[in-house]
């Protein structure tokens, strides 16, 4: 590295300065909006992933296997230039035209409907790490379809998923960087372009690994906090 | 727009053929390169010595709170600044999946060791066996066919993963298809088909995990 | 009250349960062996529909279970059944397990089904436990308040799938005891068990399966004096050696 012009307070200087604050901000908008659409519909999906009745059990895998089986920028770009072209023309130029932060949103929503699949393996997984005895219990006593997995099951499995689903939560921060290929001026893609502007690479990039180092610490911490309080006994492996 | 127009596909198809070759090849030797590190690291997290484990651990944890697309850059610009001579894009590129994948596959080859049931060691040693016999003869059978489906799984990914290379231009299959969607304005055609392509190989992939993992399940 | 006619069940082409014949009347204890495998947990099950059947008709109380119309969660709230293992939900306390189907499918309100659970645990012997989650407790504590979920609900009938077989011997008695109890009162109960000294104490008849055949259904002292079968006897001669 000899021969390296270091200018770590280029950083602190504006326009630099700010882009990295909104950078930051935009990866941080588009990872919690994008979980608010992961978490309840992969949950959903991950439930109906395992019901009795073939017709929905068949529909929600086959939505894991294709968000699964196609590489998240491959779907960013259908998002972006083909799904526009195939909706009924008038949504179709809402969406090209008037959809405010098209960008943005249609990162949103892809990451979304993405993790979306990611979070039903695993509600699913852990809802098949109950012993099928509770469910027999629970029906055994009168309970119906419902209400075994609304009492019983589901209060079970996700103090089981919080461990898998806090890295599921972590990698929507991580593939939010993915947005940049469409335009969304998120940390990386911001990082980039005070690399382009100023040549201070190292400085740049080392900004942003080090903010999005700061979002995984700050996760495991609060996810640790929420583990604590939820866990149970540890009863779950008893009996089997 | 028009309709649905495969010729666009066949025209482009020799030079996107080209751009499979590539991104198959960078999966094959970043797999490669992947599991040979990430069994170094695992082995490092395993050591004895507490700061080489601190050191395995501090590793596999810092890639695996970055984005790959990061990793990436930090790899295509800085490398040639740092070794103050130029490396071909695709070597960058390779070394920066080799570096991330790394810890993931060690996370898994970890895990896998881990899931061998205390008690197995214990009985090999009450046998008379050494630590390392033990680890040689029990627990890594055992470890090994409870991790490769997931090592597999993960490869799957990683050939997913492959195609983010498009941040840096180079030609894979992504992106040859992109450059034809552009050249001759067909990007419905062109995405589809690349959607259709790793869906149909990654989904058939992924039922030959399942199949095995059935098949050599304990 | 509970009559089975010819039933038939298949896993895939495994035959799991062979033209089963049998009935239970109001008040009447009968309890159910044979070697694993035999189909008993099986059988069981499907008195409350929790396995489903190809072939053949059960009744309970009249209602048939495998009738199209038949409202299974309804039907299954006036049978109580006792797992293997126990199965108690681990993120409810003692009380809140007891409580749960109460409110949820009798709809009593909070304060009724309050003491009616601290009225049966303390009837368990386990008053001091009701706060307690299922982790904190015995294998036969757990198990006795598994049984007060089921009494919870006032059935008429209770099903038992082999209570104490996942129990340490030393917590074997305080669950037999408290099922002895019940037999005692009147309560109607099938028994799933290899415990024959509860057979012995309270059971009216003991009915003998294999390869999930119904080979032997005959009063107490008939089974134990002279079973009729080769099986049943080679079966009695085994448990009973030691």
């Amino acid at each position: 590295m000899s021969g390296y012009n270091w200018n770590w307070p280029i950083l602190l200087k504006e326009p630099y300065f700010g882009w990295i604050v909104s950078g930051f901000g935009s990866t941080c908008a588009i990872a919690l909006l994008a979980w608010a659409i992961a978490f309840p519909l992969g949950s959903v999906i991950g439930i109906a992933r395992t019901v009795d009745n073939r017709i929905v059990r068949g529909i929600a895998t086959a939505y894991v296997d294709v968000f699964r089986n196609i590489p998240l920028l491959v779907q960013m770009f259908l998002w972006y230039f083909v799904v526009p072209e195939l909706l009924p023309k008038d949504l179709g130029s809402w969406v090209k035209r008037d959809m405010p932060y098209p960008q943005l949103s249609t990162a949103i929503v892809c990451l979304g409907l993405y993790t979306a699949s990611r979070v039903a393996e695993q509600v699913r997984s852990g809802l098949e790490s109950i012993p099928r005895g509770q469910r027999y219990a629970g029906m055994a006593m009168g309970l119906n379809g419902f209400q075994v997995y609304r009492y019983v099951l589901i209060p079970v499995a996700y103090r089981i998923v919080i461990p898998p689903l806090t890295s599921e939560f972590l990698g929507v921060f991580k593939n939010s960087s993915l947005a940049l290929t469409i335009g969304v001026l998120e940390l990386t893609s911001q990082a980039r372009q005070i690399e382009e502007y100023t040549f201070a690479s190292f400085e740049a990039f080392t900004v942003a690994t080090v903010l999005y180092c700061l979002v995984t610490l700050l996760v495991i911490l609060l996810m640790r906090i929420v583990e604590g309080r939820t866990r149970l006994l540890g009863a779950i492996t008893a009996g089997g | 727009m028009g309709g649905f127009d495969f010729d666009v596909i066949a025209r482009g198809a020799p030079f996107i053929w080209g751009g499979m070759l590539l991104t198959l090849e960078l999966t094959a030797l970043a797999v490669t390169g992947g599991l040979l590190l990430g069994i170094v690291i695992a082995l490092l997290r395993l050591s004895p010595l507490k700061p080489v484990s601190w050191l395995a651990a501090f590793y596999v944890n810092f890639l695996r709170s970055m984005p790959l697309i990061l990793v990436i850059f930090w790899f295509y610009t800085l490398v040639p600044k740092m070794i103050g001579s130029s490396i071909s894009g695709f070597q960058s590129v390779l070394i920066a999946f080799v570096l991330f994948e790394a810890a993931y596959y060690s996370e898994i080859i970890r895990a896998g060791i881990a899931s061998v049931r205390a008690g197995q060691i214990s009985a090999a040693m009450a046998l008379g066996l050494t630590r390392l016999q033990a680890m040689r003869y029990v627990i890594l059978p055992q470890a090994i066919r409870n991790m490769i489906p997931v090592l597999l799984t993960q490869s799957i990914i990683m050939l997913q993963d492959t195609s983010l290379v498009y941040v840096v231009g180079l030609r894979d299959f992504l992106t040859t298809a992109e450059i034809v969607a552009n050249r001759d304005n067909r990007p419905i055609e062109l995405y589809t088909m690349v959607a259709v392509v790793f869906l149909v190989v990654c989904f058939s992939l992924s039922r030959l995990v399942g199949r095995l993992r059935r098949k050599y399940s304990l | 009250m509970i009559e089975l006619k010819n039933v038939d069940k298949w896993y895939g082409t495994f035959h799991v349960l062979d033209n089963c014949t049998m009935s239970i009347a109001k008040g009447e204890v009968v309890v159910i062996c044979g070697p694993s495998g035999s189909g008993k947990s099986t059988l069981i099950k499907c008195v409350n529909g929790l396995e489903p059947f190809q072939k053949g008709i059960i009744t309970v109380d009249g209602v048939s279970v495998g009738a199209r119309e038949t409202n299974l969660p309804k039907l299954r709230s006036r049978i109580g059944m006792v797992f293997q293992n126990f199965e108690l939900f681990p993120h409810m306390t003692a009380a809140q397990n007891i409580v749960l189907a109460q409110q949820k499918v009798l709809g009593r309100d909070q304060a009724a089904a309050d003491t009616k659970a601290l009225a049966l645990l303390d009837r368990m012997g386990l008053a001091d436990h009701a706060a307690k989650y299922p982790a904190q407790l015995s294998g036969g504590q757990q198990q006795r308040v598994a049984i007060a979920r089921a009494l919870a609900m006032d059935p008429i009938a209770m099903l038992f799938d082999e209570p104490t077989s996942a129990l340490d011997p030393e917590m074997i008695s305080e669950v037999l005891d408290v099922m002895v109890a019940l037999a005692e009162e009147g309560m109607t109960m099938a028994v799933v068990t290899h415990e024959m000294g509860f057979a012995h104490k309270v059971a009216n008849r003991v009915v003998f399966m294999d390869q999930g055949a119904i080979v032997e259904d005959a009063d107490k002292d008939a089974f134990f004096g002279t079973p009729r079968s080769e099986r049943a006897r080679l079966f009695l001669s085994k448990i009973l050696r030691h």
